[in-house]
């Protein structure tokens, strides 16, 4: 069997979308996820609230 | 003074119990009955099962806590609901059985004004072969017991794996019909990253199995969120997840059986296939617990009160209709009973009208769908609110002045995906309702704003600060009352 040089495509793997190395490195960068916490906390304190009657 | 009988000490159980201590607790009588002695924060057994965290992180001992209270709690397990009382005792009682080692066996009748039945699941191994720790070839995590057992399992297979061996994990649902996909979805990531931090994931194969029809649903029928300028299905998301991780996925299967190492699943095309596995913790189907009713001349009436199922009837609309005319009004909002004013059912236990996701059957009429979750935030939201209108119904109210439909309220679920304080990440993902309302929101059923879904390390944050708060809440420490539920 020779070197393999291409990829299968139309597997399952095939089609979702990848994150880019931005995406992957805002994860993870403290700054932007400590205000992404400041809002998910908003965000579930306004969940929370409209949830009880 | 009026007795308030509570069958159940999990989620919602102990909520309503808290409450109710708070509230009414000193001048009615309380009464916990749960089977086990100790409380447990089941979200965190993920974190058991993979070794990251203890039994003593996600429990403690009932009693001692509600030692200090005005509930009094008593160790054993309800058998039978007796709504009208019996030809000895006008008044209405349950009957239940000790499991406290010292009083093991013994049956008493506890007579009650109030009752909240939040008995929870019976986790249903039983119904598919092979299925689960006891009888079975799979693990669990739903109990700390079982996670415990989980991560043994896990680290030896680790200890394989370096020693050079290769393994197939396999994670997910274990029968057609489960719900709390989520709970697997997270136990999936926890497994790939401590494989990682092990040095084996290249030694593993992952595979995903589950009953969703496509991957995200959750039993919810999937969710819509907002991302990249787009309003998107959840499965995109949940996909990229698994690919991203190198995680193999089998959706639309129902697990019929469970060999040593093999599983037997079917697929909604009704064609059949087997699957081998080297460590697999399988979610069992959940079954009500199997509490009798009997009227006051000792004539069965479970039939009456509960579905087949198990899980009791309440204010929910069950008249069975087509998918398409299902509705956000079908479901409970108060979670009294339809025959007595006095009983409520709340979390696991009480009867869902129907299922969220759209039901679908194999060519071989296997029902292949999620079942509706209810997890705790849910929980949490309809035992408060339970626990409101039973303390204004002892202060002279007709009927319950408290609501918490599921069309009505969110729910959010946080899967950490590695635990570094600084390097982890986690998939944060809310609701707005988690039943979806088409004639409120008609393009997607919920509200997009509420409803989202991310990726990151202040997800990671979230899931500890939910740990301890919600522990904290449950120990009753001070300023418990003023937490969110």
């Amino acid at each position: 069997m020779g070197n393999i040089t291409n990829k299968e495509p139309y597997q399952q793997a095939y089609y979702p979308p990848a994150p880019t190395g931005f995406t992957r490195f805002m994860r993870t960068c403290v700054l932007w996820q400590l205000w992404r916490f400041v809002s998910i906390n908003i965000k579930m304190i306004k969940l929370l609230s409209r949830s009880h009657h | 003074m009026s007795r308030i009988v509570i069958l159940g000490a999990g989620i919602s159980g102990h909520t309503a119990a808290r409450y109710l201590n708070k509230w009414v607790g000193k001048e009615h009588e309380i009464i916990v009955v749960a089977p086990n002695s100790k409380w447990n924060w089941i979200p965190s057994n993920i974190w058991v099962g993979v070794g990251q965290m203890t039994e003593k992180d996600v429990t403690f001992d009932l009693a001692e806590l509600y030692g200090k209270t005005n509930v009094d709690f008593r160790q054993a397990k309800a058998v039978s609901v007796h709504p009208d009382g019996s030809a000895d005792s006008a008044k209405p009682f349950v009957t239940v059985e000790y499991t406290k080692a010292d009083k093991a066996g013994v049956v008493e009748n506890i007579s009650y004004d109030y009752l909240i039945n939040a008995t929870g699941p019976k986790l249903n191994f039983g119904a598919t072969e092979g299925l689960g720790p006891d009888h079975g070839h799979t693990v669990s995590v739903c109990t700390y017991g079982h996670a415990k057992e989980a991560n043994e399992k896990l680290q030896e297979c680790i200890a394989a794996m370096k020693k050079g061996e290769r393994k197939t994990v396999v994670i997910g649902t274990g029968h057609g019909m489960c719900t709390c996909q989520g709970a697997a979805f997270e136990y999936i990531y926890n497994v790939d990253h401590v494989l990682r931090e092990a040095g084996v994931r290249n030694m593993a194969r992952i595979v995903w199995i589950s009953n969703e029809y496509e991957l995200g649903d959750f039993g919810m029928g999937g969710v819509h969120i907002k991302r990249g300028g787009y309003i998107t299905n959840g499965k995109t998301f949940a996909e990229s997840l698994m690919v991203e991780r190198g995680i193999e996925w089998i959706t639309r299967a129902h697990v019929k059986k469970v060999e040593a190492g093999k599983i037997h699943y079917e697929t909604l095309d009704g064609t059949f296939h087997e699957l081998d596995f080297d460590f697999s913790m399988l979610i069992p189907p959940f079954a009500g617990v199997g509490l009798k009713a009997f009227s006051k001349v000792e004539e069965d009436i479970t039939a009456q009160m509960f579905l087949p199922n198990g899980f009791m009837k309440v204010d929910a609309d069950y008249t069975p209709r087509p998918f398409m005319e299902w509705s956000a009004k079908d479901w409970p909002r108060t979670y009294q009973t339809p025959t007595h004013r006095n009983i409520f059912a709340i979390g696991i236990a009480f009867a869902v009208p129907h299922l969220i996701s759209k039901p679908m059957q194999s060519a071989n009429g296997t029902p292949i769908n999620p079942t509706a979750p209810r997890t705790g935030m849910p929980s949490a939201a309809m035992a408060k609110a339970v626990a409101m209108s039973i303390r204004d119904m002892l202060n002279g109210a007709e009927k319950p002045t408290h609501t918490a439909s599921m069309a009505e309220m969110g729910a959010a679920c946080v899967a950490s995906t590695g635990s570094h304080i600084l390097k982890g990440t986690a998939a944060t993902m809310t609701v707005f309702p988690v039943v979806p309302d088409y004639e409120k929101y008609p393009e997607f059923g919920r509200d997009i704003d509420l409803t989202f879904g991310e990726i990151g390390l202040a997800g990671h944050w979230m899931k500890y600060l939910l740990h301890h708060t919600f522990i904290y809440q449950a120990k009753l420490r001070p300023g418990w009352s003023l937490l969110p539920d």
